[in-house]
């Protein structure tokens, strides 16, 4: 990376987006995870991509770092790694599908349109699906949940962020009364005593944050890291608690135990700024540290030594990731360690609290302004009144006019193509890959072929995708404007870098059009839907004025002007809100409430037929489903397909040696993957990363059971056999018999329409 | 009143469990427990901390999902037929299903002189300074009198004897430990490890006295011995075991052998009735230990919720577990199996001693799987312990990993 001659170049005025001149930078921000690492971004004429990324050192997030992902992020923008046309498929004169072709756009547009109205006058509005995801940028996730409001008239929306925060959204919304990712900003954490992390594992996850953790520890901190495989974050901690899988609520409530009884109570605190705690306290009780052992298979002292770490520093935080959220029972498992976190009096002070690390780059905004199943704008809920009012007259509809609560993500998938009332026959997709990331794939494939109609907008042709009917090819990042919030609360800008290639149209002006073609007549652009994304993030602030999530004060120019600005922000004199709570809690009372929780096992414990537990994650060159960074060459190399995590003792029962092809299968499917072999992990655990499609598919194998709560799939946990193959080439692709069609298995970068047959 | 009727017989451990299991599994019943005690139930595994202060006797209070509690109510009758229960005060109440959880008593050793001459007062009818710790009430009593107390005798070396002994040593009394049997915890522990513990306990202060029998309470309150030896003291603490709580179901009718009979539906041998915790009996076992009564807790509300119609208990590997301060063990299965005995065929036994540090570990195996275990001082190994003696899976090669682990790895 060269750096760039231009000094200043992230205040407002000079970072403007100039495409022509060589001299011109452009400040923004990563496309990947929630951290939102602050870019510079220099056009490159001529060479293979547009733009040179690098990192900007004056953006107190990242600091100037960047990971492998982010460094690379620049790759997708050539033409050839992307989709740059609409892609329809016909149907065959004998009624079998036909493949994808190119298409104009006026075609692709009319052919969405029409095939979404037609399945709502047959069969009634909620029978159109939305799916959305949660690396939209905040105008595009808003835009959409007005569009499947106002225009479609659907309660039938749903988005990826339900499999990725909602049971900690859900945990810190009992308990705080809203729920934002960190109430903290990121540069707090150096200055904690203890912190806890359950269940996340930054070093391969957001490894631009670890420095964090570092100099925590540099600064005298007690780092403690619960997971049950010896990660590589866990490799820095002070302390590294390895329980069974599904078992982290036990060992939260075993924790808590041990403050009740070595007097590490904060009475005083528990007293004025909380409710319930008897309750939890009981629940506590019931799991003393013997039987908490016995459990999660920790041995009672270093329970007794992570308790006393906690609860002896003067400030302290937890912050949970996927772990203990994606469980069924994830939401309450939250709570319990949040419980942790109030009953030491480590919440609504400077230097301690709870916060959870949001994973998708718009995780925390994507999921505050409609896209969820249950809410509107602003972090509403959808069955508020008043909610419905303030939203409807922003939109220029009656409040009547707006549907109510949807199905949760899985179930909506889930509903795709079923028969009566509650079937799904139309989708659109954008900005989601549920073939790779939703549990039980090959379910969720199956339900997907059975629509009648599926549009599918994204930047690469994604193995979902591959299944659709219509495909537009949308623009990305460096292409776009658009705000993000991070994972800290922090409202941000993306700018405008570069052009997007001819033939790529935003998801804006992709809304707009369908909209106008839908008849519909809100408030705002053509059909009540603008495509600049500066005045939709204007409505946008409206419409959350008042609600949790409160944008009302925010804009463009102050953005620009603060390095982003946290909400809630409800006037334009106020300054935004980096630390929540300090005060009081979000609760009507100003209390943080105790979760009445208490373990239990997971939906589906390891028995005689499936005798291990699978739990699935992350490794540090791929994102989420895989469908951007597979298509990068360098991340490709660094991680070039899936793996079967084992331990040396298991390996030898089962005679497998490094390498070696091995079946995994659960009750829901079976993936071949090579094995590798680590004395990190428990000898009766196996782990599979999940960013990748075909043979070696992690979700294929993993429990569609949801928290009650939350509507979060179990990912975290099932039972599974281990089955030795032949040897033969061990790869991610082999040609063993697959879950899923032959076109899933692609996982190369695809720039031709592919075909299908059916 | 239209809605089923649950009642619990007993507020103790097995009662609240089954409760709180019972609501979060969404039981639509009305379920009552019926306590004689005088408050809710609580975590009676806690009471030798609660006697050394480290737990507040309102902090072990236990959840009980939605359930009414009758705190102070005392069945003492029950009509099968009717479906009825009776009172104390005389007044009945019908129930659809009845859940007997009575729990257990505290054995009371044949001692001369242990009893109070004129019958009345304490729950046990026990003679001043003699003490049972079964309730929060005996624990009461007992932290009161220990604070003045310069010597203290338990009676029983089993598990409940050395976290009381150790308790009371806490407390600065001069505590001494009498045993009949041959080596401390003969049920759970082998004589190697029992020496080691008893090495831990008098390097807290606790003399222990093996193969001895207390066969008197003097009138100048000394324990005589049945060697004729006699041991001045200030209070007697009775651990001689438990026996269940069978009265009532007796009365009614039940089948019962050491404990109410059950079947893996957790049935007794009439209609609607079922038993769980320290007074049932499963296929010939009464446990007397939280776990395995929670985990039949776990599949009566399973159930009765209608959860898990279907959910049986096959019974508990339970695991001895006590961990008081220096004193740490935890003991699994057959731990008595010996190698050159007449069942010693296939029998195979680990031990790793570690003098310095004070630890002990044995693995018993039968073939390649394990059966039994003991550790004690060390106890890093513990989980992936139980978890193989759950699992019963086959150990082809040598099993000493499950003894010695390095940091954090397995």
């Amino acid at each position: 990376m060269t750096p760039t001659t231009l000094t200043g170049a992230t205040t407002a005025t000079t970072a403007t987006t100039a495409t022509t001149a060589r001299t011109v930078t452009t400040a923004t921000h990563c496309p990947y995870c929630s951290l939102q690492c602050g870019m510079r971004l220099v056009p490159v004429a001529g060479g293979p991509v547009p733009v040179e990324v690098s990192g900007r050192e004056d953006f107190p997030v990242n600091r100037g770092a960047l990971c492998g992902k982010g460094q690379n992020a620049a790759a997708l923008l050539a033409p050839g790694a992307r989709l740059t046309t609409p892609l329809v498929r016909d149907v065959r004169r004998d009624g079998t599908r036909g493949e994808l072709r190119a298409a104009s756009w006026t075609e692709a547009l009319d052919r969405a349109a029409g095939g979404l109205a037609a399945v709502r006058d047959a069969y009634g509005a909620d029978a159109v699906g939305v799916f959305g995801g949660g690396g939209l940028t905040n105008e595009k996730a808003y835009q959409l949940g007005k569009f499947a409001r106002i225009a479609l008239r659907t309660a039938t929306i749903d988005y990826n962020g339900r499999f990725c925060m909602s049971s900690a959204a859900a945990a810190g919304k009992l308990a705080f009364g809203v729920d934002r990712g960190l109430p903290f900003p990121l540069a707090d954490i150096p200055k904690t005593d203890c912190l806890i992390l359950v269940g996340a594992n930054p070093a391969e996850t957001m490894p631009p944050a670890l420095r964090y953790f570092r100099e925590m520890r540099e600064n005298g901190g007690t780092l403690i890291v619960v997971d049950p495989r010896r990660t590589r974050t866990a490799e820095q901690a002070d302390l590294h608690l390895q329980p069974l899988p599904g078992t982290d609520l036990a060992l939260a409530l075993g924790l808590l135990h041990l403050l009740v009884a070595d007097g590490m109570v904060d009475a005083d605190f528990v007293a004025e700024r909380t409710s319930g705690f008897e309750q939890a306290r009981a629940a506590a009780m019931a799991h003393w540290p013997e039987r908490v052992e016995r459990i999660t298979g920790v041995p009672v002292a270093r329970l007794r030594e992570a308790a006393h770490h906690f609860g002896r520093a003067r400030t302290g935080m937890v912050l949970t990731a996927r772990g203990p959220e994606q469980q069924s029972k994830g939401t309450d498992t939250v709570g319990a360690w949040i419980n942790l976190c109030l009953a030491s009096g480590k919440a609504g002070r400077l230097h301690s609290g709870y916060g959870c690390l949001t994973g998708q780059g718009n995780g925390q905004g994507g999921r505050e302004h409609g896209q969820k199943a249950d809410q509107l704008p602003g972090y509403r809920s959808i069955e508020d009144p008043a909610a419905r009012t303030h939203v409807a007259a922003v939109w220029g509809v009656e409040p009547d006019a707006l549907p109510r609560s949807g199905r949760s993500a899985y179930e909506l998938l889930d509903s795709l193509g079923a028969d009566g009332p509650e079937g799904v026959h139309a989708l659109l997709l954008m900005g989601s890959n549920p073939v790779v990331s939703a549990p039980r794939a090959g379910r969720v494939v199956e339900r997907l072929r059975s629509l009648e109609l599926l549009v599918v907008s994204d930047l690469v042709l994604s193995e979902t995708a591959q299944l659709a009917d219509v495909v537009l090819p949308s623009t990305q990042w460096a292409e776009e404007t658009g705000t993000m919030t991070n994972l800290e609360g922090r409202v941000l800008l993306r700018r405008r870098a570069t052009q997007a290639p001819e033939g790529v149209r935003s998801d804006l002006w992709v809304l707009g059009e369908l909209a106008q073609r839908l008849g519909a007549t809100g408030r705002g652009g053509e059909g009540g839907f603008d495509t600049d994304p500066e005045t939709v993030f204007a409505e946008l602030c409206r419409a959350s004025a008042g609600g949790q999530a409160d944008y009302a004060g925010i804009s463009y120019e102050r953005i620009a002007a603060e390095d982003g600005v946290f909400w809630p922000c409800p006037a334009k004199d106020h300054p935004g809100t980096p630390r929540l709570f300090l005060d009081g809690f979000a609760t009507p009372d100003g209390r943080a409430r105790f979760a009445p929780v208490s373990h239990r096992p997971a939906a589906e414990e390891p028995d005689a037929e499936y005798p291990l537990y699978l739990t699935t994650g992350r490794v540090l060159a791929q994102y989420q489903s895989g469908a951007q960074t597979r298509r990068v060459a360098e991340l490709n190399a660094a991680a070039p397909g899936p793996f079967v995590e084992l331990h040396p003792r298991l390996a030898a029962r089962l005679g497998v040696a490094e390498g070696d092809p091995l079946a995994v299968v659960s009750r829901r499917g079976r993936v071949v993957a090579p094995a590798r072999i680590t004395d990190t992990i428990r000898p009766d655990t196996v782990f599979m990363p999940f960013h990748w499609a075909g043979t070696g598919r992690a979700n294929t194998l993993t429990n569609p059971a949801l928290d009650p709560t939350s509507k979060m799939p179990e990912f975290k946990v099932c039972a599974v056999r281990v089955e030795p193959l032949p040897s033969g080439p061990a790869s991610g692709r082999l040609s063993e018999p697959v879950s899923g069609p032959a076109s899933e298995r692609l996982s190369e970068p695809v720039s031709e329409p592919v075909g299908e047959s059916k | 009143m239209s809605k089923r009727h649950v009642a619990v017989v007993g507020a103790g451990m097995a009662a609240a469990r089954f409760a709180e299991r019972y609501a979060a599994l969404g039981g639509a019943a009305r379920v009552t427990l019926y306590g004689a005690e005088p408050r809710a139930p609580y975590n009676r595994v806690l009471l030798a901390d609660v006697l050394t202060g480290r737990y507040d006797a309102e902090a072990i209070a236990l959840p009980l999902g939605d359930a009414e509690l009758r705190p102070g109510t005392e069945v003492v009758g029950l009509d099968l037929g009717a479906r009825l229960l009776t009172l104390a005060d005389g007044s009945t109440e019908a129930y659809d299903d009845l859940v007997l959880a009575t729990g257990a008593n505290p054995v009371l050793p044949p001692i001369r002189g242990l009893r109070r001459v004129e019958g009345a007062g304490q729950a046990q009818g026990l003679r001043d300074g003699v003490h049972a710790l079964r309730t929060l009430a005996d624990c009461a009593r007992l932290a009161e009198e220990a604070v003045d107390a310069k010597r203290a005798v338990v009676v029983g070396g089993g598990v409940l004897g050395v976290s009381t002994a150790r308790a009371l040593a806490a407390l600065g009394p001069q505590v001494e430990i009498v045993h009949q049997g041959p080596h401390l915890i003969e049920r759970q522990l082998d004589a190697e490890a029992a020496t080691a513990l008893r090495g831990a306990l008098r390097s807290l202060g606790v003399e222990v006295y093996l193969g001895n029998r207390a066969r008197a309470l003097t009138e100048a309150g000394e324990v005589e011995l049945a060697n004729g030896y006699r041991l001045p003291t200030d209070l007697v603490v009775l651990a001689c075991g438990v026996r269940p709580r069978t009265g009532l179901a007796h009365a009614a009718g039940l089948a019962v052998g050491r404990g109410v009979l059950v079947d893996d539906t957790l049935a007794a041998s009439a209609p609607h009735v079922y038993a769980i915790g320290d007074c049932a009996e499963h296929a010939g076992v009464v446990h007397g230990l939280a776990g395995p009564g929670w985990e039949q807790a776990d599949v009566l509300a399973a159930r009765l919720s209608g959860a898990d119609p279907d959910a049986r208990y096959h019974g508990s590997r339970p695991l001895a577990r006590l961990s008081a301060g220096p004193i740490e063990y935890a003991a699994f299965g057959e731990v008595h199996l010996d190698p050159a005995g007449p069942d010693g065929d296939d029998v195979d036994e680990l031990r790793l001693t570690d003098a310095t540090r004070g630890s002990y570990k044995k693995l018993v195996m039968r073939g390649d799987r394990l059966v039994g275990a003991i550790l004690l001082g060390d106890l890093a190994t513990v989980g992936d312990l139980a978890r193989a003696l759950e699992r019963d899976d086959a150990h082809k090669d040598s099993p000493l990993h499950l003894l010695t682990t390095t940091h954090g790895a397995f």
